[in-house]
């Protein structure tokens, strides 16, 4: 779906999280302006609920991709949700995700894609 | 290893504390102290989504912090009690009594507050509290994340915003 702004979701995560990997979806695809970003740097949780939930309300943006699940953008997003904000919300996201979303893929598909891209190869297990 | 770490931190659970500090500490229990969350079935739902399987969240007023303290103490993983402002630690601390190191992991920019470490922003009132927690013989310190080091309480105050 796309909203009047042209933003179709917000990409909400520590520090420069955000803008990095919308810059990279923009200088592979061109489509980066899909995405809006936020970082919580700085900020505390009620300010970092404020702004997702103002970023949403101008943005018309029905998605929110956060990087970790127990991040506090995750944990904003799940208290919008709760008190009944109309957004689904991806934690965990990562370059394919949003590449596949930016082209079009719903959120479950851009989800399986980005669950196929993570492939371990060689014999070092590094740990 | 009992309840290691007391931490104030107005973001709560959160990534700094679940990953930041939960995987490099091995920490096995949480302990969320604040007198809101307690008393609400969907909040305290809502933090346990943020915390893994593997790691129990107990959620405590301050009465029933003090009073489940030696509990927390006596478990054999390590843990982390967490309150989401200065009034609540300096409470639970001048309850409890012998508490030695409280940890300053987070208080956010707010009106009326100044900037005394990147993470750290404080009201006149709030300095009065940490500074009168300091002289009932309580370690305060400042530090976001374990690699960090530890910021002596007078260092905090006389910041202006950096490090």
């Amino acid at each position: 779906m796309t909203t009047n702004s042209g933003i179709r979701a917000i990409v909400a995560g520590h520090g420069q999280f955000a803008p990095g990997l919308i810059s990279a979806v923009e200088q592979i695809t061109g489509l980066g302006a899909q995405f809006h970003p936020i970082s919580n740097a700085g900020l505390g949780a009620a300010d970092i609920e404020a702004m997702i939930r103002a970023a949403v309300a101008e943005t018309g943006a029905k998605v929110v991709f956060t990087d970790l699940p127990a991040g506090s953008c995750t944990m904003a997003v799940r208290r919008m949700a709760k008190l009944g904000a109309d957004v689904t919300l991806v934690t965990g996201v990562t370059l394919p995700i949003l590449l596949a979303f930016a082209t079009g893929s719903s959120v479950e598909e851009a989800v399986a894609r980005g669950r196929e891209s993570i492939v371990i190869s060689g014999e070092s297990r590094g740990g | 290893m009992a309840v290691e770490h007391f931490r104030i931190d107005d973001r709560l659970i959160h990534g700094q504390v679940v990953v930041g500090w939960g995987q490099p500490c091995g920490l096995g229990f949480l302990v969320l102290v604040d007198d809101a969350v307690v008393g609400s079935d969907w909040e305290q739902e809502l933090y346990r989504m943020g915390v893994p399987p593997e790691m129990d969240l107990y959620f405590d007023s301050i009465e029933s912090a003090a009073r489940r303290l030696p509990e927390y103490r006596a478990d054999r993983r390590p843990g982390l009690l967490l309150t989401g402002d200065i009034a609540t630690m300096a409470a639970l601390c001048a309850r409890v009594g012998d508490i030695s190191r409280v940890t300053i992991g987070g208080i956010h920019h707010r009106e009326g507050r100044a900037p005394r470490l990147r993470y750290v922003f404080l009201a006149a009132d709030e300095e009065r509290a940490l500074r009168a927690l300091a002289e009932t013989g309580v370690e305060v310190v400042a530090q976001d994340v374990p690699g960090a080091a530890p910021v002596p309480l007078a260092d905090v105050l006389a910041g202006t915003g950096g490090g």
